[in-house]
């Protein structure tokens, strides 16, 4: 390869990672709008209507306050990490969108070990609480740390079990490649939310806790911390942590649909609706789980601590344990099990 | 200078300097996070050289879990790092001694390596093998076909000392209330509330 196609490819990425990250700012600006709508509406209110139609600039709006408030860092804080952890949260929840494939072929970065990828960043996502807790030299936000710490590392090891059992029926780490091993003639019923359906059940519950969601949004439970980990920061660092918090529910409704329910996949494996664009798919199939989250939202109350831990190791890990040993004794014995597809 | 070559230099040059600070910065908590840093670019060393998935595992289990228990104990317990400095001139020139005596055997052990020139290639001897494969499988055949008793062991070990762990520190205290959640969930309004009629001035017996 010559030094300009080099400079060409490096550029191509560059584009391409630009024009991902700009749409799906623009689509956050508007899930969390609609997280809003969901909720007001569970509650019989309206939600944000005054600025622009039906509210619909209301994100926008926050997003020129908080950049236009002034930060504030405390005395005693450690102002280094202070700045740093919004900024490593952020940066890393948008990191792993390199890795999600949003249609055949349409990821930044088709790494073989993607799954792996996401696993990896999530669970880096941890320091940022950690640091933005510690660093503010603050008890609320120290204990929100904390918890929240403990929380995310709790969910991931059952988070990790469920996408083991997927990993066995797709046979590879490869997101692509799970998305097509479940292009069969059966649609939506081939997909492997069916197939795996406890499974699914426990990665959704996991996902809201792993992003700190209400119900399990213990770290930032305003009743008894004020806020956690973010107590002490105002604009724009905190407007990067709650950047961040979204783009982590997105990318765990990206995950969720590429692993359960068929990626770009049409749900009706016949014309017409194989014309539609697999684009379109992935995004109706994401915003379907973030809508259900919303609603879990306005629905559930919060969690008490000791419940949320006991339902992390107690009932999840050895119910996802479990089911590794079943899914793979299943696979072997009917002989469903992949062959290794050699790349 | 290629791009690998580049990233090289960059990755080794920054988990070099971050191991420095691990041990010359005051602030324990930022000794964590410098250590933090080696283990992630020790990772991208490991991209470099095609071993992709122990990249990822790298971060997953030693930046995911084991330094964030570092941090926390670092964190929580409240030790004065100050005090635990004042013998450093005494201890110098032992602590030096042990260093050079390492540094040597490290150079005698690295120095007599015969590196195979086609081993970058060929991660975990597939190429011998006759296959393409990726690192995961060929790294899952390795320790699951051909090792697997060796790799039972490790993980038998490992339970030993969990559950050695568990007994060491497990105490049970009596006349502590615990929650049995069956028991709770169990509960119904009949069982919790007795709707009982109070004659007047009579009062009643509960």
């Amino acid at each position: 390869m010559t030094g300009w196609e080099t400079l060409g490819t490096v550029l191509l990425l560059l584009l391409k990672s630009f024009v991902l990250l700009a749409l799906l700012l623009v689509f956050i600006a508007y899930a969390l709008l609609a997280d809003r709508k969901i909720w007001a509406a569970v509650q019989l209110r309206r939600g944000p209507n005054v600025v622009g139609p039906w509210g619909l600039f209301q994100s926008f709006a926050d997003l020129l306050k908080f950049v236009l408030k002034e930060p504030v860092i405390p005395a005693g804080a450690n102002k280094a990490l202070f700045l740093l952890a919004p900024l490593i949260f952020a940066t890393l929840a948008l990191a792993a969108w390199a890795v999600i494939p949003l249609a055949e072929g349409w990821a930044i970065a088709d790494l073989n070990v993607g799954i792996t990828y996401i696993f990896a960043i999530s669970s880096l996502m941890v320091y940022g609480v950690i640091m933005g807790g510690w660093a503010s030299n603050s008890k609320y936000a120290f204990l929100g740390a904390l918890r929240s710490t403990a929380q995310m590392i709790s969910y991931e090891v059952s988070l990790g079990f469920v996408i083991i059992c997927v990993l066995l029926c797709a046979g590879s780490l490869n997101l692509s490649r799970i998305v097509m091993a479940q292009d069969t003639s059966l649609g939506i019923l081939g997909w492997y939310w069916l197939w795996l359906f406890p499974m699914f059940v426990v990665f959704f519950i996991s996902a809201m806790a792993e992003t700190n969601r209400p119900p399990f949004d213990l770290p930032e439970a305003e009743s008894e911390l004020v806020a956690g980990y973010m107590v002490e920061y105002s604009s724009t660092p905190y407007l990067l942590f709650m950047l961040g918090e979204y783009v982590a529910i997105m990318t765990m409704c990206a995950l969720g649909t590429v692993l359960f329910l068929g990626g770009w996949l049409s749900p009706i494996p016949f014309a017409p609706f194989t014309w539609v664009p697999g684009l379109i798919w992935f995004v109706l199939k994401a915003s379907f789980l973030f809508f259900m989250i919303a609603m879990v939202k306005a629905m559930v109350p919060r969690y008490r601590y000791d419940q949320l831990m006991r339902l992390g190791w107690k009932v999840f890990l050895p119910l996802s344990l479990a089911s590794v040993v079943v899914v793979a004794f299943v696979l072997k014995l009917t002989g469903l099990a992949p062959v290794a597809i050699p790349t | 200078m290629s791009a690998a070559a580049a990233f090289f230099y960059l990755f080794s040059g920054l988990a070099v300097a971050s191991g420095f600070m691990v041990i010359a910065s005051r602030n324990p908590v930022a000794s964590v996070l410098f250590l933090i840093l080696a283990f992630v670019n020790a990772a991208g060393l490991f991209v470099l050289m095609g071993a992709e998935f122990l990249a990822m595992i790298l971060v997953v289990v030693y930046v995911g879990a084991v330094a964030v228990l570092f941090l926390f104990v670092v964190m929580m317990l409240d030790v004065d790092f100050a005090e635990l400095r004042q013998g450093f001139q005494r201890y110098l020139p032992v602590g030096g001694l042990i260093g050079v005596i390492f540094l040597i055997e490290l150079v005698l052990v690295v120095g007599s390596w015969a590196i195979d020139p086609g081993l970058v290639q060929a991660p975990l001897g597939n190429a011998a093998r006759g296959e393409a494969a990726t690192n995961t499988q060929a790294l899952g055949r390795v320790l699951y076909t051909d090792y697997v008793y060796f790799f039972q062991l490790a993980g038998l070990i490992l339970l030993v000392a969990m559950i050695g762990a568990i007994v060491l520190t497990l105490r049970d205290r009596p006349g502590v209330k615990r929650q049995n959640i069956s028991v709770q969930n169990a509960r119904t309004q009949g069982m919790a509330i007795e709707t009982i009629k109070v004659p007047s001035r009579q009062g009643v017996e509960v």
